[in-house]
């Protein structure tokens, strides 16, 4: 019997299961001086907006212990630019691509939607709905049930069934099982879980908070512990649900603990910084401890950790 | 512009000295080395393998040598001033770091023999004794002003200034050279060497006050940005000031990418903390 590495993320049909995470992977250019893009199961697009982004003042970034908070804000060249170089720079590279899209308004996720149909190399969308970076804490889609169903609703009648959507959560919530079952209902296909953290660091030099921005999103393996608690939690309450896990992973290890809670699929963001290589340094070493570990197939070992034991 | 020149290696270090406040370090990096150029920049990774420090850490290229008796080299000036610099510093000959190299743009050389003036602060004056062999290489007179809070802090080593035809140094605190900073002396070293074009490398402050200089002269001045990098090959967005290009569109720029060498008179300096007015996307 040969080992299936395949993944199958909400109908995205995968070579493997190991993706960049949005905003942790430029345009896609930058990584491809390292590795070939269609060696991963897909890029993950940083999150497009419907205009160009400046992003936030510097600093933007600080180190943490295992782990950084940043405050970006979305830089980007909007939308129509992504459309005309990014995406057929992609598609000519043999990427395959999910477009993460973010938006201000429900309607903005509405119109970003409709922007995606029939795109080459696309086969996926993440739905942004929880960057905490945004001025305004009252934006974050995902942070109440009503918005995060609106943001999804609105994405899918524009482009259901075309495409896999993936909403995005923050786990800056009290119950994030119960956003995940609002942005099921609404139709999404699938979650990415997690996003960055809130977080701030003071300078105690400066004796001032040492972004500009004050607030910044932690990520990197800091955070992976909570990471894993929602993926776990939302796989043993809506075990048909798609999940794409994040948050921490540098090593094979990682991504396993991350299947072993039920993700079908993860991302590598943080990871990236550090280690150009980080994604294929991954899946090489995921792959060697599923065969280890005496798996047929990744969808064998999706949720594992689930199981019941005899006492 | 994305370099399609860098590579991920295994770079063995090769010695490991002290020099001032400072550590002059030397790797082994094969045939890579002679992708490098004056103002390009490495990327280390640092803390070993479970370090709880996951970014790269950047650091100007001193020299690159195409062959040596160990193949090529590329040699670093590190101040150990944050944990990871410190980890570096206290390698030891035969330990193996994992770098990315060459990166970021390089000071450009002009193709006619002109007058240029190097200025550094502290362990920036790292890239400018190679950019002073090859200004002199193609027929440049160099002039040199380094300067530092503090003798020690001086970075200036003997080999590096057979290419330099004057050497001025500075101090805040007159340890060495002429007390004060290297702007009070910079109108006079224009002026008396008929300075043609400036580079300079070291703190943002000092490179807003030099393009203030050579904005007044109006001479061209090319500089090398330091600013935090988490990833320093252009994935992060962390790294990004305001330039204005040519349409006169002020954008945010990755200073790992677009830099770190970057048109100093484009540069919207005083932009720590805030977004310039009128930015792109602001
Ligand atoms: C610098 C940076 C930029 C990010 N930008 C985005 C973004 O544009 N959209 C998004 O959905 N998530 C963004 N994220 C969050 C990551 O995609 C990911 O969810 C998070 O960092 C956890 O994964 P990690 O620990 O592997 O980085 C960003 C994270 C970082 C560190
Ligand atoms: S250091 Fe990461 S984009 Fe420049």
């Amino acid at each position: 019997m040969t080992f299936s590495f395949a993944a199958d993320l909400a109908g995205a049909k995968l070579p493997n299961p190991i993706l960049t995470a949005s905003g942790c992977a430029g345009s896609g250019k930058e990584l491809s001086q390292f590795f070939k893009l269609s060696e991963i199961g897909a890029v993950v697009t940083k999150s497009i907006m419907i205009k160009p982004r400046s992003g936030r003042a510097t600093p933007r970034m600080a180190e943490t212990p295992s782990g950084m908070l940043n405050s970006i804000g979305l830089q980007g060249p909007g939308v129509d630019y992504f459309l005309e170089n990014d995406i057929p720079w992609l598609a000519a590279n043999g990427a395959r691509t999910i477009v993460s899209i973010a938006g201000e308004t429900v309607e903005d996720y509405a119109v970003l939607a409709r922007r995606m149909r029939n795109l080459p190399g696309v086969v996926g969308l993440e739905v942004n709905i929880s960057c905490p970076n945004v001025e305004n804490r009252g934006m974050v889609f995902s942070c109440h049930p009503e918005t995060a169903r609106a943001a999804i609703e609105a994405v899918r009648r524009n482009i259901g069934g075309e495409l896999p959507i993936i909403a995005k959560l923050s786990p800056d919530v009290t119950d994030i099982l119960g956003i995940a079952r609002e942005v099921s209902n609404a139709g999404a296909d699938g979650v990415a879980l997690i996003n960055t953290l809130l977080g701030m660091v003071i300078d105690t030099n400066l004796m001032l908070p040492k972004l500009a921005q004050k607030t910044g999103g932690l990520s990197g393996p800091a955070i992976r512990p909570v990471a894993v608690r929602a993926v776990y939690q939302v796989r043993a309450a809506l075990p048909q649900l798609p999940i794409l896990g994040m948050g921490g992973i540098t090593n094979g290890r990682d991504a396993f603990e991350f299947i072993l809670a039920g993700a079908s699929a993860v991302s590598i963001g943080t990871a990236t910084f550090g280690n150009p290589t980080a994604v294929i340094k991954v899946r090489d070493e995921l792959s060697a401890i599923l065969q280890e570990r005496g798996f047929d197939s990744l969808s064998d070992a999706i949720g594992f950790a689930h199981r019941e034991v005899q006492a | 512009m994305i370099s399609t020149r860098a590579a991920q290696i295994n770079a063995e270090l090769i010695s490991n000295k002290r020099v001032g406040s400072y550590h002059h370090m030397v790797f082994s990096v094969g045939d890579i080395a002679s992708q490098a150029k004056p103002g390009n920049f490495v990327a280390i990774s640092v803390g070993g393998e479970s370090s709880s420090m996951v970014l790269r850490r950047a650091f100007a290229i001193y020299r690159s040598t195409e062959r040596g008796v160990n193949g090529g080299l590329v040699e670093l000036v590190v101040a150990p001033q944050g944990q990871g610099s410190r980890w570096l510093t206290s390698l030891e000959a035969h330990d193996v770091v994992d770098m990315v190299l060459p990166l970021g743009t390089h000071f450009g050389i002009p193709t006619e023999p002109v007058r240029a003036l190097l200025v550094g602060g502290g362990y920036g004056s790292a890239p400018l004794f190679g950019l002073a062999e090859l200004l002199k290489s193609r027929g440049c007179r160099v002039d040199m002003v380094l300067g530092a809070s503090t003798a020690a802090k001086i970075y200036a080593p003997l080999e590096g200034k057979r290419s330099v035809s004057s050497l001025t140094l500075t101090t805040d605190d007159g340890t060495a050279g002429i007390a004060g900073q290297i702007t009070d002396v910079l109108p006079k070293l224009i002026e008396e060497n008929e300075i043609e074009i400036v580079y300079s490398c070291g703190p943002m402050g000092m490179l807003q006050a030099i393009t203030a200089v050579t904005d007044r002269y109006q001479i061209m001045h090319q500089c090398a940005v330091e600013e935090a990098m988490a990833c320093g090959i252009g994935v992060c967005m962390t790294c990004v000031l305001p330039v204005t290009g040519d349409d006169g569109v002020t954008r945010m720029l990755r200073s790992c990418i677009d830099g770190p060498v970057m048109d100093g008179s484009r540069v919207v300096w005083d932009s720590k903390r805030k977004i310039p007015e009128g930015t792109f996307g602001a």
